[in-house]
């Protein structure tokens, strides 16, 4: 039992630290800080800006072009880059299709495509939820037909995150209509310009418009654009979403946030006194504030063990459920923290745009986060979902 | 960082898992928990021989351990087998007092400790002191070179078995001051002494201590004169985790007797545990038994760090295990249903054990609390 890093990992950290002082625009971590949106054009230039140092795929092995980290250096960067408030990456490129095309790619996809990931020459978006497939993801209708070269697509995808930037897009299609529900599914890559699609923005509970509705209508896809074999999309799937769970806990994304929280807890005075002395709210933080010693001890303990060669089995589904709830909390912290100014509605808080808040600087955003982040406990598998994986894995009934 | 048991307490745990899985069964414990000690003597040698105690002291005080992880794996074997022995008073509590402060005298009882042939009891808590360490109203007071003891003791864990008494008392200050505080070790045969032993809910004894104008020699003070409270407050923090330890093996066997349970029993023509409404429970528990691990680690791996450091994060352990031994202890009697209000079902002394451990040293609330007012400082 060692709970320190080694020499060389907490080297490895002040080169990050280092580097995004260098590196991090200010403008950007503002952005982050007071959870503004930023543009295509400033996603672009920090993945730009990490490219250029080798650090944007993080997951990626060196032949692709990736750093080739192991876990412990992975949780160390993200981690990093959370408490500096850097604008998250843009995960579906780097972190989901990346893995695929490294693992089940051909030759000339893997020399096409995987360039252009890290140039940042293709923004991608993932299509694989429907209106009727959420949870129960491999019920899904979006079909495509061979004819000839092509697959002809007709169907609909939906919570597709930002899309509206997106000129690419990784489909589950169903292509075998008489097969069992997960054996009949394909995975498309499909160029966004092609007659036939529509993007259709869902504006959310919060006021962002970050999701959408992708619609296809006949939609021509040419056969080299199909990943690995027809009908075995489902095994694709399921492997990015083992991929999707790396830093699945949030480490960084919670202890950044209980930062904010005890900033906007200083200087908000209740009865006088600053907020964080009341007694009631000074419990209810330093619960929240336990919770995510332990779990980024399991964290570590999850990472420790990936970084000896041992997969993550259910321990993901635990992080999963407890990183959620605890990043939930903390939003729910901040909310209560900003008292009557988290009231007024501030989408130009949101969008980042030049409107001065109602209030102090620190409230605006705290009702859309809260709001925005309901989700986390939804997206990647629900909660329940997680829940029911591991009773399974214990109970096995 | 490496998550791995060393070689030596690998082997450790091993072998005391091993001798406690054949040694030490519900009907076994009952009885024991029945007795007049309400330990046994020879469960509690056989113990030390396999270096149990030895485990929990440094190399330099005649042990092989000592460290945070040490006491970790020692105290979470006891507590997955249930045991009752109150090995934390004598050799944590007490032993580790005497390890820290005492003279070279003194400290000669250390070896008699590991070797197992001697039962000591901290006699610290008093009626109206609750959690509060620095609280001590008992007084100290010196006569021409003989210490005169008057007071009174409450709750205190082997009280009644303790071949010696280490008495806190005040020579100096307020009630809650933690200066001024000595510690003396006391024969519990010592004229002035009234001791009333009895039993605890979860196992062992605990007893009332009346000090009525006790004689005991200045040799007999432990540690410098009115300075006693870093040491009391060092081995109170390492006593802590192996609570929260202990607590950690118990739920881990709660959860296992659940788990096989919600599989064998059947209800409406199938097993309980392919009901949907105790599967998410049992994930929850699962999820938060993993982070009753996680803290324990975190608290024993800065055990040896700076006070306000160690102390924070012994706060943060004993208030998280406080709060999931009660929801995995009230869970495990719920999914199980009738037969876990059984005595002579093994899951009942488990979660008394769970939930009675959040009486000993501090409960959950005064935890979280000591945790704010170590950030605020």
């Amino acid at each position: 039992m060692d709970l320190n890093y080694s020499a060389e990992e907490l080297a490895f950290r002040e080169d990050v630290k280092q580097f995004l002082s260098d590196n991090l625009p200010a403008a950007f971590s503002d952005k982050v800080r007071k959870g503004q949106s930023l543009t295509k054009a400033e996603h672009e230039d920090w993945h730009a800006i990490l490219n250029g140092r080798g650090w944007l795929a993080g997951n990626w092995p060196v032949e692709h072009g990736g750093p080739g980290w192991n876990a412990v250096e992975r949780h160390i960067f993200e981690e990093e880059c959370a408490l500096a408030f850097a604008p998250r990456i843009v995960p579906f490129g780097v972190s989901m299709l990346g893995p695929v095309l490294h693992k089940f790619g051909n030759d000339a996809q893997k020399a096409h495509w995987l360039p252009r990931i890290l140039n940042g020459d293709d923004w991608w978006c993932q299509g694989y939820s429907e209106p009727g497939a959420g949870s129960d993801l491999a019920s899904l209708k979006t079909k495509a037909v061979r004819e000839g070269d092509h697959y002809i697509v007709n169907g609909q995808k939906t919570w597709t995150t930002l899309g509206q930037h997106a000129n690419m897009i990784f489909c589950l299609v169903r292509t075998d209509p008489d097969a069992k529900a997960q054996e009949g599914i394909s995975f498309l890559l499909i160029d966004m310009d092609t007659p036939g699609i529509e993007v259709r923005p869902i504006i959310l509970l919060d006021g962002s418009a970050e999701v959408n509705e992708v619609w296809f209508t006949d939609v021509k896809v040419p056969v080299e654009n199909l990943v690995g074999e027809e009908n075995k999309g489902w095994t694709y799937a399921k492997y990015l979403l083992t991929h999707e769970r790396t830093n699945i806990a949030g480490v960084g994304f919670s202890t950044a946030g209980l930062e904010s929280v005890k900033r906007i807890a200083r200087a908000e005075m209740a009865g006088g006194r600053p907020l964080i002395e009341n007694p009631h709210f000074a419990a209810r933080l330093a619960k929240v504030e336990i919770d995510l010693m332990a779990m980024a001890t399991t964290n570590l303990r999850v990472i420790s063990k990936a970084a000896q060669g041992q997969a993550p089995g259910v321990e993901s589904s635990m992080l999963k459920v407890k990183g959620t709830v605890i990043r939930q909390d903390i939003n729910d912290l901040a909310r209560r923290a900003a008292g009557p100014y988290a009231l007024p509605f501030a989408s130009e808080a949101v969008d980042g745009m030049n409107e001065p808040p109602v209030g102090p600087d620190y409230a605006a955003p705290v009702a859309a986060q809260y709001f925005n982040n309901r989700k986390l406990s939804i997206y990647g598998g629900s909660n329940e979902v997680q829940r029911q994986i591991i009773a399974k894995s214990t109970l096995g009934v | 960082m490496d998550f791995n048991l060393t070689e030596e307490r690998q082997m450790l745990q091993d072998s005391l898992r091993r001798f406690l899985r054949d040694k030490y069964d519900t009907e076994t414990r009952n009885k024991i928990i029945d007795s007049e000690t309400g330990f046994s003597g020879e469960i509690w040698q056989e113990m030390a021989e396999l270096g149990v105690i030895g485990a929990l002291f440094s190399e330099d005080d005649g042990g092989f351990g000592g460290a945070g992880f040490d006491i970790a794996t020692v105290f979470e074997e006891l507590g997955r087998a249930g045991v009752v022995e109150p090995i934390l008073d004598t050799a944590l509590l007490a032993g580790g007092l005497i390890a820290e402060i005492g003279n070279d005298t003194q400290k000669g009882m250390v070896e008699q400790i590991i070797a197992g042939e001697i039962h000591l009891a901290l006699a610290h808590g008093e009626p109206g002191s609750r959690y509060d360490l620095s609280r001590v109203t008992t007084t100290a007071s010196e006569v021409d070179g003989t210490i005169v003891l008057n007071g009174r003791k409450s709750v205190v864990s082997n009280g009644g078995t303790a071949g010696h008494l280490i008495v806190s008392a005040r020579e100096t200050g307020d009630a809650q001051d933690p200066d001024g505080i000595s510690l003396f070790l006391v024969p519990p045969d010592t004229q002035g002494l009234l001791i009333t032993s009895s039993q605890l809910i979860g196992g062992g004894h605990s007893a009332e201590i009346i000090l009525d104008d006790v004689h005991i020699p200045a040799e007999a003070r432990l540690g410098p004169k009115g300075k006693a409270f870093p040491a009391l407050e060092h081995q109170v923090s390492r006593a802590t985790v192996a609570l929260c330890a202990e607590a950690l093996g118990a739920m881990e066997t709660a959860m296992a007797l659940t788990i096989e349970y919600l599989g064998q029993r059947k209800q409406f023509g199938r097993p309980i545990g392919s009901f949907q409404a105790l599967q998410h429970r049992t994930a929850d528990l699962l999820i938060e038994l993993e982070q009753a691990r996680s803290i324990t680690i975190l608290a024993a791996g800065h055990l040896q760090d700076a006070r306000d450091i160690r102390e924070r994060h012994v706060s943060a352990a004993k208030h998280l295990i406080g709060r999931i031994g009660r929801q995995i202890s009230e869970e495990s009697i719920q999914m199980h249903g009738g037969i876990a209000m059984t005595q002579e079902y093994a899951l009942a002394h488990f979660a008394k054990r769970i939930v009675m451990i959040d009486h000993k040293l501090g409960d959950t609330d005064h935890h979280m609390e000591r945790f704010i007012a170590l950030g605020a400082a």
